[in-house]
């Protein structure tokens, strides 16, 4: 339900670092770049180097993506997004695909550091960052402290979201390493579940910040409460 | 008869799952993640029209699209199409991209019929169009009576009567439904996403003509089902229809779209029920009318309704004097499945909520009334302890006056499962090697209520091992025969079939060995004496170790903005019995999961479908709501141990009485009553009279 202001602050997040005045008029109509271009001569000598790039596609062309630390090179259409490229030419199926809109979080890798939704990002568009999937964060073997505190504390129950959740929760604490609680569902409202884990995965994400809490659950015995009758 | 050890070392404690590494490393592989060998996608092309019928369908332009390498109708024209969204042939290709290119290249030649009906209300009425031809939408009602309804009424010193709706839910697994097939000349072999392997595997081999025994059905990981993937399904079978087309194997997993529009949903209820009450308190007389849709799959061969939109009334109560009419009506829709406590949640919404309406006439505390007519006594001790945990007796207060813009309330509601016990059915097998390693194999499924970990718990207990030490291996139709993952029966199902695999392995070992204990610290000597040769045991259900009908009740405390009729849930108490708890944490995992999936159920979550063009409006997660982290209240659970009783599952009833607490806690709060599910701020702001109602979903 609140997963708006979420999706918002990744797309934020997401300019303040991958957003370039170039990409920007590129990313503009024909008329709208003219009438802009107008305004100064700089902007027109950027628009003639956009323009000089030559028109990649439709069929497939090579694709070099860094991710986990390891060079991925492949053969992709452009309109190929960097998800399926990670899961079905890469082989690297931890990120998942739950909407492929943007929607359910469930595909979040890293792009340098930041959390972003791979389904809604082309993987050409990734080349030249560094790209980290859920694979990537035990890469020797030894599951990261967050990692380990989602088992411990069962902050999972079919699965299929939590590499998302892993993910947007990894770049939650690298930023914020002692989150409140109100921050924590702040950093994970762009990930959704089914199953309903999310006390769990609250209670995971404040373990691995060394927060303490307590377990509210109570065992009763029936019969204790009989007898007490 | 069988018992269960009573000093136990890892039963009733906590243990993590045994695949969580797997699962938050992304290792483990889900059936949308399996690659064999020369994969191909699969998709499906669907009907744009709620109604029609399909003269011609040509794939050859799809077929000469690069990449696709099998194009197929799901049947042969000419057909008729009942709702938007109906399945109408499916392509397979190299990528995702020339596959959806495909779609659009196909040409589909069809009558559109401007017949068509999608609201419940219209299709029930006589001169409504018709969703199968020759039947009525509405079925032949169901009336059942006891006692003597008419001259009760009179009698009663109170009586309300209220119209409780509920939606259409959808069930939106976050894996959605679909399997890799690949059938070759030696059979066929799925990966599916299912709750049901053995099911899965029956339904293929009857769609593909094949011997049951030439189809395997495989699912190591899968993400979540709620009771809607059970069966191979039209995308399970075009799947191995394109497989033995294009000679390859084919995965096909439905697009979100799809999940939303064609493969389930729980059926609506439109509940007018009237309710009295004796001046002692006691329930009186009870009558309701119920008719919902369970979609197209509510009309067919036996004319209009099929009774799959029925619900249990009075409920959990016992009324002397009752009379229920029900029956389904058939609407341009997909059909509704099984979704977690079939029934219940609506039920239990209906009644409670008339209950709490009953309560403000007498001029009695609501949780007054339920103690005073609950039949059944464990949940008279847990309303008694959600009382005390939720300060009822501190926080009750009349309805409505609560002070300020921001009103407080609370309400509570109660779950009856009659199901939850052991398959008696269920087999399993282990194979024991002279190192001392082990390893369980039942035909069953992990779903993510943790069954792989219910199974080296139960183990590890027998034969005084760790639950590291035991692997663990499901979802295989080569292991032996289990259930389904449904009706909450999983975990009564594996436990005693583990207890007897593993007795029957000590016992076995006990002679070959000549130890008289072959457990703990002996159990490696003991698989010493086998030889090259592991040791391979059965074992099969036992009586005596499980037992059915888990009850539950839960309290809800909400805030109620008044001025934007936004309902904020602060906190749920849930107190639910399970018989003897297995695994705490993943026990506590599942009731958690129920009530936040009874929030959604409560408050956002509505399939909404389009009067004039049939389409649907929301089957995305934009526009269909479900419950956020940042939605989610304190939640305290408070677990009623019954080992006395044996196992018994709880996925079912954790989730039914949710909505029914938080409707009754929203009209504590402003003292009037939204009536209808789900509760959204216009409906709230309906209620208080701020706006005119809204408008008829």
């Amino acid at each position: 339900m609140k997963n708006a202001e979420t999706k918002g602050r990744k797309a934020d997040g997401q300019k303040s670092r991958g957003f370039s005045r170039r990409t920007f008029l590129k990313g503009l109509g024909t008329t709208a770049v003219t009438a802009v271009a107008a305004q100064t001569a700089a902007v027109a000598e950027e628009i003639e180097k956009a323009n000089a790039e030559k028109i990649i596609g439709p069929g497939a062309v090579p694709v070099a993506l860094t991710v986990n630390g390891q060079k991925l090179k492949l053969m992709l259409e452009p309109r190929v997004t960097l998800l399926d490229a990670l899961r079905n030419y890469g082989s690297l199926t931890g990120a998942k695909e739950g909407c492929d809109r943007a929607a359910c979080g469930a595909c979040t890798v890293h792009l340098d550091g930041m959390p972003i939704y791979s389904c809604q990002k082309l993987a050409i568009e990734a080349q030249g960052h560094a790209i980290t999937t859920i694979e990537g964060l035990a890469l020797d073997g030894e599951l990261s402290p967050l990692q380990k505190a989602f088992v411990e504390k069962d902050a999972l129950q079919c699965g299929y979201c939590t590499p998302g959740f892993v993910m947007s929760a990894t770049a939650l604490l690298a930023n914020n390493p002692r989150p409140s609680t109100e921050e924590i569902k702040h950093g994970c409202a762009g990930n959704l579940c089914r199953c309903g884990t999310h006390p769990h995965i609250v209670s995971a994400i404040l373990q691995a910040a060394g927060i303490e809490q307590q377990n509210k659950t109570m065992v009763v015995n029936y019969v204790d409460l009989a007898d007490a009758k | 008869m069988s018992t269960w050890p009573t000093q136990n070392k890892y039963i009733s404690q906590s243990t993590t799952r045994v695949d969580a590494a797997a699962k938050v490393s992304g290792r483990a592989r889900y059936s949308s993640d399996i690659q064999a060998d020369g994969w191909l996608y699969g998709m499906i092309l669907r009907s744009k029209w709620p109604a029609a019928k399909i003269l011609v369908v040509d794939l050859d332009p799809a077929r000469k699209i690069p990449g696709i390498k099998a194009a197929l109708v799901v049947r042969d024209a000419p057909f008729t199409i009942r709702y938007y969204g109906e399945e109408i042939a499916a392509v397979a290709g190299t990528s995702k991209q020339a596959c959806l290119d495909a779609l659009r290249a196909i040409v589909v030649k069809a009558e559109p019929k401007d017949q068509f009906v999608v609201s419940e209300d219209d299709a029930r009425q006589p001169d409504s169009a018709q969703v199968w031809e020759g039947a009525k939408n509405a079925s032949t009602p169901r009336v059942r009576e006891t006692g003597s309804v008419d001259s009760a009424f009179p009698e009663c010193a109170a009586v309300i009567e209220g119209f409780y709706t509920t939606p259409v839910q959808i069930h939106n697994p976050m894996e959605t439904h679909g399997s890799t097939v690949s059938w070759t000349d030696d059979g066929v072999t799925s990966w599916a996403s299912t709750q049901g392997i053995g099911s899965v595997r029956d339904g293929l081999a009857g769609a593909l003509k094949l011997d049951q025994s030439q189809v395997r059905v495989i699912t190591d990981y899968m993400g979540g089902g709620f009771g809607a993937k059970f069966g191979a399904g039209v995308e399970g079978v075009m799947a191995a229809r394109l497989s033995r087309e294009a000679k390859a194997p084919v995965r096909l997993m439905l697009t979100r779209f799809d999940q939303a529009l064609a493969v389930g949903n729980r059926p609506s209820s439109f509940q007018k029920i009237k309710i009295g009450a004796l001046a002692d308190g006691k329930l009186h007389a009870f009558e309701m009318e119920n008719y919902g849709t369970a979609g197209i799959g509510a009309g067919g061969d036996g004319g209009g309704g099929g009774g799959g939109a029925n619900i249990q009334a009075p409920y959990l109560y016992k009324v002397p004097n009752s009379r229920v009419k029900q029956f389904s009506v058939a609407v341009n829709a997909g059909s509704s499945r099984a979704f977690r406590a079939p029934g219940n949640p609506p039920a239990s919404f209906g009644m409670e909520s008339a209950m709490d309406d009953l309560a403000v006439k007498l001029g009695i505390d609501p949780l007054e009334l339920r103690l005073k007519n609950d039949p059944n006594k464990i949940r008279q001790h847990e309303y008694r302890l959600g009382a005390e945990q939720l300060g009822w007796k501190e926080k009750y207060r009349s309805p409505g006056s609560s002070p300020g813009v921001v009103k407080t309330g609370i309400g509570c509601a109660a779950a009856a499962w009659p199901a939850g016990g052991g398959s008696r059915d269920t087999q399993g097998e282990a194979q024991i090697s002279s190192d001392g390693s082990i390893e369980l194999r039942l035909g069953v499924q992990d779903i993510g209520t943790g069954t792989k970990t219910v199974i080296a718990i139960v183990a590890a207990e027998i034969l005084g091992l760790k639950p590291s030490q035991i692997t663990v291996r499901v979802g295989d139709t080569n292991f032996p025969a289990g259930p389904g993952s449904g009706g909450s029966t999983t975990c009564a199902s594996v436990s005693p079939t583990v207890y007897d695999i593993c007795n029957n392995a000590l016992s076995q070992l006990q002679s070959r060995s000549g130890l008289a204990d072959a457990r703990g610290d002996n159990w490696f000597a003991a698989c010493k004496t086998l030889g090259v040769s592991p040791l391979t045991v059965h074992g099969q259900w036992q009586p005596g170790l499980s037992a059915d009908h888990a009850c539950g009740v839960q309290f809800a405390e909400v805030a109620v903005d008044t001025e934007t009729g936004l309902v904020t849930v602060l906190k749920i108490v849930g107190v639910h019995d399970c018989g003897l708890i297995i695994d705490r944490l993943t026990l506590e995992s599942q009731i958690n999961g129920g009530i936040i999936m009874g929030m959604g159920y409560a408050l956002y979550e509505e399939r909404v479908l389009d009067t004039l063009s049939g389409v649907m409006l929301n089957p995305n997660f934009e526009t269909y709501k479900l419950p956020g982290i940042a939605d989610v209240p304190e939640i305290e659970v408070v677990l009623v141990n019954m080992p006395e009783r044996g196992v018994i599952g709880i996925g079912e009833p954790s989730t039914v009485p949710t909505a029914g607490a938080i409707a009754n806690a929203v009209a504590n709060a402003i003292g009037v009553r939204v009536t209808s599910l789900p509760i959204t701020p216009a409906k709230v702001l309906a209620a208080l009279g701020k706006v005119p109602p809204a408008m008829k979903s």
